[in-house]
């Protein structure tokens, strides 16, 4: 053998070494098949239709974060404009990203668009068109692509935090790529979502605000006409939890009337935890503590105000009230008649951080596990059996050139699940299809060359000469059909998510590692074989 | 062993009835999808609901509808959907929701409802007992840890923690996710009858157990399909230039045509067999495209080979010598493809069946259409053109002399 072959037959088997140790793990070398086995599990990963559990896509829903930032707008300009004696007509919010101001007094036009120009920036001045005097504010193009980046940054942050803090085993959460707003989570293992769909969904929004009058009503216009048909400045109505219902009544929904601004939000909370509630056991609560800035504030505020009720509101709605008895530090108690799962839920949620605008679901995909055993049962069943008949064709139509694809396709497949386990590749059941196409489309390679081999032999040539010609006539035939396949399965991988871009992944990396086989290893396959039989002997294929 | 050396056919004299073959297929396949309204589109595109439940005995499809109906679900679909390839499911089934896109509704408004009819229409366990077929692995290590039979202390957490994955695997892998009786986990490593004892004060075995759940909301579904039809449009465009630029246009336009045409017939069958159109059948409709794509160019690949040698003959003959020379490989290969797909589609499990059925069509029409659609329509090109007798006009001569100093 000379020493060029010796060399690629080194290089040959130091490729099969790696891929034996990508795929069951050397250096701690297994000592039996089971060991084995769960090595090789270990080391390649499942998709979720393999390995059952659930698949999420939810969207964020920007607009909210951006009409918010609308909101705050007009009570600054509101106020602005008040302070500099600017009188206008009416200020509202026409869309998320435009506010209209009415009746501008001409002589005030500059002072108006000094104070536009020089504390509101992000927007856009022009007169409204057929109002008198007046203006529309547009906020930026490029305000609102940052406004939405940042919004979609802080809803992925928090996502991550909860689904974190729940313990769920290597979960995905990453933006799907495919549109934009939208998240891709998946749980692998989980068979019943419900849990930690409504942990991700749940805004989180806390706030401790003062009630402004001691009694709530039984209706939004009751408290409205309480005060004459105008809420006092500052305040608003929000829906409460129900009271307790005597027996027999149905529990009434009941309003309150609050301070608009929070003494203490959730962003000002140093802990919370859920804990059972010691009058009445069975039924659990949540202890929170604040951060010395905000103890700081809060004390001196719960001191001014003993005898007021004070609301405990969650997402815009009140959770509970109770009257401040005396001041209070830093701690405070939510109570609700939890269940421990739902305690710990919130606490959870509270330490998570609240999101930044709504989550809506657009889909829901739960694998079960009995029905992901099925599908790698019978995916693996499917390839083993497809393996074995075209290893029996090849070897009975090619008789010990046969021999030589066999091995070149045993290795193709070894390359291809080992590069899977390298690049932590996630194999799904379409992926095992593209692993039994690997197969099929593989041998298309090896069967381009022995045809031409025969060929060139039919012709006469000698046994060194044909496989040569072989080889090079067949190169780019082989090249042009494994690029385009490859070229379509890219745009599968970009166009498609989970199962059918595992799919995309294995069928190029099988068509990939089919190249190396099929060329190269066959070729030095067949230069080994030829260096060992006598030049004139019959070459068997 | 050989097949096919010294074959004669003239491929390209029949040419007329390979085109009347494709015809009659595309009609076929046009009138049924005339018929049906339109392509059926899986879930994936249509947007809706589907749950698949599988049951331990044979289920009673009628007070199933029934529930389903006091739930306001009487526009759902309740389909048995046994598998010959698989015994284990023959008591299978799928209740499907149309989206009928109410945007407000919660995404799984409609699951809830499905489970709690599947939970009315059959008899549970006491008012604290929970579904042992329905329980995960952390809710029974849970509740494992909590009553603690095998009385392990305060360390029993890891110890119930592998207990609980492993009856939960047992029920799983081995009785197919439904368990008729606890003693069929007697088999499990570390279960013996205190454990039992406590699963059957805990726990009743409910009938039924969920396999899959499926929703999709409406836009999203739109959105799938539109991306679909633009990443297959791509990818011919892409192939396309690729040929042209290794060939010449017309091979180019010729190999697009022909795939378009598989791809064409393909659909027209899953019309005729009243298939459902998803995502992993688009994958096959690619993958397709990309097989059709090499047995074309194995076929021009020759031709171009040929050009060279035999400059003076007809470009109908080289193309039909062509042929004749790689029929050997074009069955051989079609052959053992078709073979892998259809083990595939027999062996593979019902997910993939509608993905290997496109796959096996495809095999079968794709081999076809490289000497049947492709080839004559390079042919009757240069004879359009004039050049019936002058082989060497269709290539030009530079890529000619490229192609010799290979």
């Amino acid at each position: 053998m000379t020493s060029h072959l010796r060399w690629k037959v080194i290089l040959i088997l130091g490729v099969i070494l790696l891929c034996i140790f990508g795929l069951v793990g050397l250096p701690d070398f297994p000592r039996s098949i089971t060991q084995l086995k769960d090595n090789f599990e270990q080391r390649i990963k499942l998709g979720l239709d393999l390995r059952g559990g659930s698949h999420l896509v939810l969207q964020v829903q920007v607009q909210e974060a951006i009409g918010l930032h609308c909101d705050q707008a007009v009570d600054q300009l509101t106020k602005q404009l008040r302070d500099k004696n600017i009188n206008t007509g009416e200020i509202a919010r026409r869309s998320d990203t435009q506010i209209s101001i009415a009746d501008v007094p001409s002589d005030q036009l500059a002072n108006f668009r000094d104070l536009v120009h020089d504390q509101f920036p992000e927007w856009d001045l022009q007169p409204a068109a057929g109002v008198n005097n007046g203006y529309l504010l547009t906020l930026k193009q490029s305000v609102i692509a940052d406004l939405e980046k940042d919004t979609m940054d802080q809803a992925l942050e928090t996502i991550r935090r909860r689904i974190d803090a729940l313990g769920l085993t290597e979960p995905t959460i990453a933006p799907t790529g495919r549109a934009a707003n939208e998240i891709l989570v998946q749980l692998p293992g989980e068979g019943d979502p419900t849990r930690a769909k409504s942990v991700i969904q749940a805004g989180g929004l806390l706030e401790l605000r003062l009630v402004v009058d001691d009694h709530p009503y039984s209706s939004e216009a009751e408290a409205l006409a309480a005060h004459g048909g105008v809420l006092p400045p500052g305040t608003e109505v929000l829906p409460g939890k129900p009271s307790a219902s005597e027996a027999g009544q149905p529990s009434q929904q009941v309003w309150y009337l609050l301070n608009r601004s929070p003494i203490v939000t959730g962003q000002d909370l140093r802990s919370a935890s859920a804990a059972s509630n010691p009058e009445d056991p069975g039924h659990y609560e949540v202890h929170f503590s604040l951060s010395t800035a905000a103890a700081s504030r809060f004390g001196p505020f719960t001191e001014t105000n003993v005898g007021h009720q004070m609301a405990i509101v969650l997402d815009h709605k009140v959770q509970s009230s109770a009257v401040i008895k005396s001041r209070i530090e830093d701690s405070g108690v939510i109570e609700g008649n939890f269940s421990q799962d739902t305690a710990q839920d919130l606490g959870l949620i509270l330490r998570s951080g609240a999101l930044p605008a709504s989550i809506k679901y657009l889909e829901e995909r739960t694998v079960g596990p009995s029905l992901g055993a099925d599908s790698i049962r019978e995916g693996v069943r499917a390839s083993i059996v497809s393996l074995l008949l075209v290893m029996i064709f090849l070897l009975v139509y090619y008789r010990l050139a046969g021999v030589n694809a066999v091995l070149a396709l045993l290795l193709n497949l070894v390359i291809l699940l080992a590069a899977l386990a390298y690049f932590g590749a996630v194999l799904t059941l379409p992926g095992i299809a593209g692993v039994i196409l690997t197969i099929g489309m593989g041998v298309d390679s090896n069967v381009l060359v022995f045809e031409r081999i025969r060929e060139e032999l039919r012709a006469g040539k000698a046994n060194a000469s044909a496989v040569d010609l072989g080889f090079s006539r067949a190169f780019l035939t082989i090249l042009d059909t494994h690029i385009t396949t490859i070229v379509s399965a890219m745009f599968l991988f970009v166009f498609g998510t989970g199962p059918v871009r595992g799919f995309a992944v294995t069928l190029v990396i099988g068509l990939l590692a089919n190249l190396f086989t099929s060329i190269y290893v066959s070729r030095v396959i067949f230069d080994w074989h030829l260096s060992r039989m006598p030049r004139e002997a019959e070459l068997s294929i | 062993m050989e097949f096919f050396h010294d074959v004669n056919i003239d491929w390209m004299g029949k040419a007329k009835y390979f085109i009347c073959l494709s015809l009659s297929l595309l009609v076929i396949g046009g009138i049924s999808v005339a018929i049906h309204g339109g392509l059926r589109y899986g879930i994936d595109f249509r947007g809706g609901t589907l749950v698949y439940v599988r049951f331990s005995q044979k289920p009673p499809l009628d007070k199933i509808r029934a529930e389903l109906s006091a739930e306001g679900l009487g526009g759902s679909t309740l389909q048995p959907i046994s598998d010959i390839s698989d015994p284990s499911s023959k008591n299978d089934v799928v209740i499907g929701i149309e989206e009928k896109g109410q945007g407000d509704q919660a995404l799984d408004a409609g699951k809830q409802s499905i489970l709690t009819a599947l939970h009315k229409a059959f008899p549970t366990g006491a008012a604290s007992q929970e579904d042992f077929n329905a329980v995960t692995p952390s809710a029974l290590a849970d509740y494992l840890t909590q009553k603690d039979p095998l009385t392990l202390g305060l360390s029993a957490g890891q110890r119930y923690q592998q207990l609980a994955q492993q009856l939960t695997n047992a029920r799983d892998k081995d009785h197919n996710g439904v368990l008729s009786d606890f003693n069929q986990l007697s088999g499990v490593d570390g279960a013996d009858s205190r454990v039992l004892s406590s699963l059957r004060v805990g726990y009743y075995l409910g009938p039924f157990t969920i396999r899959n759940v499926e929703i999709v909301g409406p836009r999203v579904g739109a959105q799938l399909r539109r991306q679909a039809i633009l990443a297959t449009l791509y990818a011919l465009a892409g192939m396309l230039v690729y040929i042209a630029f290794r060939f010449e246009w017309v091979y180019g336009a010729a190999a697009v045509i022909a795939v378009f045409h598989d791809v064409l017939i393909t659909l027209g069958l899953f019309s005729l067999f009243h298939f459902e159109i998803s995502l992993t059948v688009i994958a096959a409709l690619l993958t397709l495209v990309g097989y059709s794509m090499n047995d074309t160019i194995v076929i021009f690949d020759r031709v171009r080979e040929n050009l060279r040698l035999m400059r003076r003959e007809p470009l109908a003959e080289i193309v039909n010598r062509s042929i004749n020379q790689t029929l050997s490989r074009t069955i051989l290969t079609s052959g053992l493809t078709f073979i892998t797909v259809l083990v595939l589609f027999v062996m593979g499990g019902q997910v993939l069946r509608t993905f290997s059925f496109a796959m096996v069509v495809g095999v079968m029409v794709g081999t076809y259409s490289s000497f049947g659609i492709a080839a004559p329509i390079v042919v009757a090109w240069s004879k359009f053109r004039g050049e019936g007798n002058k082989a060497s006009g269709l290539i030009s001569e530079k890529r000619v002399t490229a192609a010799a100093r290979r």
